[in-house]
């Protein structure tokens, strides 16, 4: 064997390439496959959402039954109460447990909380809806806007005591330290130096959890349950957006199934705004990826 | 007042704790009258007739497993691949798109899954891609039967999407966190950039469980897309073209219905059953993840 040639005979080496260059384009060939349901579902919900998708649809209130038309008007609103009664009830607590484990949490105790934290975010929503549905609605005796807010404040909360935990960490020692050498007490420096510091942080990670629970129909089932009329009352059946594309997709009416698709378009366009709200405030937090 | 803001915000510590200990209560209290009166027998049982108050959810821990397992089936050798393009492979602007497209697939609410599943995915599967299968794989039991379209595999199909976004970004995030000296000194030996590429993947693996295992638990409470596409019928069928029903989609279907007291408590075990399931199966996954990764934070905490 001259210095020159490869010591390998040129047939092993030749297939040696050739299954590497087939795992590599079998790479290429999995990730151009994952596009293709997001571009089938978003094309879908364009077709097929967009024509209903008009001022009626976000103004009107349901036909009933058999009238063509309408629209989803007060499930538009009660998904703005819901959401909004979860988020008054997660957002303090959660953003307070989550500055709690970055300023305090040492002991075994706030190791116990970041476990459970964890774990509640684990929990199938589903699950969420039931324990809701036991703790609230059978108390009250009725399906209620409350019981569905308090489905979805469970939802939202881990993920914003980790998050608000994450970016409050990340606000330098120097910070502090400088407002307790200005003479702060402690909670002072906290409330006043170290929250500000991490509030775009911290209104990314609500922002984010405020999406996702928008978005969420099992927990609300059995629990704001639906509604086909006007109503703002909390203790009584709240319509949600999702619960009505839910019961409207599975109704044997055509123009109740177009509606549904709008009413997902609408859902995704939320989303969507939401995460594009997400993705320029992060740009702004510390410690923002 | 130091003391009083301390114990404010450490009271709000104790009230998550508090959520999640009234879950596990509140499950556990509903299911007590199933649970006593059915023992061992609920998960062996395939007779669910409220009627005749005779429960068993044999057929749902069936349904589960079996979507899930399809969906991981679909979801780990593409979302292994895919992993590996954006960490390895991709050009700049194409990894950033496809990596944008993921985190799309993640914040899809489910409803929207089952809706595009419902009309769009059921029709294609009853007309084109489950008589195709019938015909060339017919002789296994798998592949028989009428070709609903709603069902098991639609099911399995849509819950592969939905677990796409956690296996592709942990799988990722797991490559890049592995030592790049791995891959130099394999390419340095001599290996082609796939077989260095292998090495990197080898080194990663027990994280890359630990990825699959986190898809897994959040496939197995999937609710709402589930129940629109897999039929709700409560029956055990060998075939992946017939309908069938989860545990999250027989309690979505039946909690409000459900009037007599057995009745109900019987869904609410299941429900906790779920719960103790993707509780395990998550610890599982997140240890292995946090593992592999020697407790980095960004990767840990995305798990």
């Amino acid at each position: 064997m001259s210095p020159g040639q490869p010591s390998l005979p040129q047939g092993l080496s030749l297939l040696r390439r050739a299954r590497g260059d087939t795992a590599l384009a079998l790479c290429w060939v999995s990730a151009a496959i994952v596009i293709v349901p997001l571009a089938l579902i978003v094309w879908h919900l364009l077709a097929r959402g967009l024509p209903a998708f008009d001022a009626t649809f976000f103004t009107h209130m349901p036909k009933p039954v058999g009238e063509p038309g309408g629209g989803m008007a007060n499930a538009i609103v009660g998904t703005l109460i819901v959401v909004g009664i979860g988020a008054l009830i997660a957002v303090p607590v959660g953003v307070g447990a989550g500055v709690w484990l970055a300023e305090y949490g040492k002991g075994q105790f706030a190791a116990i909380v970041r476990y459970t934290a964890d774990v509640l975010a684990g929990v199938p929503s589903i699950v969420v809806g039931v324990a809701a549905y036991g703790l609230v609605v059978v108390p009250m005796q009725r399906f209620s806007a409350i019981a569905g807010g308090v489905a979805l404040a469970i939802l939202m909360l881990p993920t914003i005591v980790r998050a608000t935990e994450e970016v409050v960490l990340l606000v330098p020692r120097s910070y502090r330290e400088a407002a307790l050498a200005l003479g702060a007490p402690r909670w002072r420096a906290i409330q006043e130096v170290v929250i500000p510091a991490a509030a775009a942080g911290i209104v990314t990670a609500v922002v984010l959890a405020i999406a996702r629970a928008a978005g969420e129909t099992a927990p609300l089932l059995f629990t704001a349950l639906n509604n086909r009329f006007w109503s703002t009352a909390l203790d009584q059946p709240m319509a949600s957006l999702p619960v009505f594309i839910y019961d409207y997709a599975r109704a044997p009416y055509e123009d109740w199934n177009r509606q549904a698709w709008t009413g997902a378009l609408t859902l995704l366009i939320v989303v969507t705004l939401l995460s594009g709200i997400l993705r320029l405030t992060i740009r702004r937090a510390p410690g923002g990826r | 007042m130091d003391g009083a803001y301390r114990g404010v915000l450490g009271s709000f510590a104790l009230f998550v704790f508090v959520v999640a200990a009234l879950i596990v209560f509140e499950c556990a209290r509903g299911a007590a009258p199933a649970l006593q009166k059915y023992g061992f027998d609920f998960f062996t049982s395939t007779d669910w007739d409220p009627v005749a108050e005779k429960f068993g959810a044999l057929p749902y821990l069936f349904g589960t497993l079996v979507s899930s397992g399809i969906a991981l089936l679909l979801a780990v050798p593409l979302g292994l691949g895919t992993a590996v393009f954006l960490a390895e492979l991709a050009p700049r602007r194409v990894g950033q798109i496809v990596a944008f497209v993921v985190e799309l697939l993640a914040s899809i609410p489910s409803i929207v899954y089952g809706i595009w599943g419902f009309f769009v995915l059921a029709p294609v599967l009853r007309t084109t891609l489950e008589p195709w299968l019938g015909s060339t794989l017919g002789f296994l039991p798998l592949f028989q039967g009428y070709p609903f379209g709603i069902g098991m595999l639609n099911a399995g199909i849509v819950l592969a999407v939905m677990i796409l976004p956690t296996i592709v970004s942990l799988t990722r995030e797991l490559l890049l966190a592995t030592p790049r000296s791995l891959l130099e000194a394999s390419l340095a030996l001599g290996s082609t950039r796939a077989e260095a590429i292998g090495v990197v993947l080898d080194a990663a693996r027990p994280g890359i469980l630990g990825a699959v295992i986190l898809a897994l638990g959040r496939a197995l409470g999937e609710t709402m897309a589930v129940t629109m596409v897999i039929g709700n019928t409560n029956r055990i069928s060998a075939s992946l073209f017939a309908p069938g029903a989860t545990m999250s989609s027989v309690i979505a279907n039946e909690l409000t219905e459900a009037t007599s007291t057995l009745h109900q408590a019987s869904l609410i075990e299941i429900a906790l059953v779920l719960f103790a399931l993707t509780l395990i199966v998550n610890a599982i996954g997140r240890l292995l993840v946090v593992w592999a990764t020697g407790g980095r934070r960004d990767v840990a905490g995305a798990a």
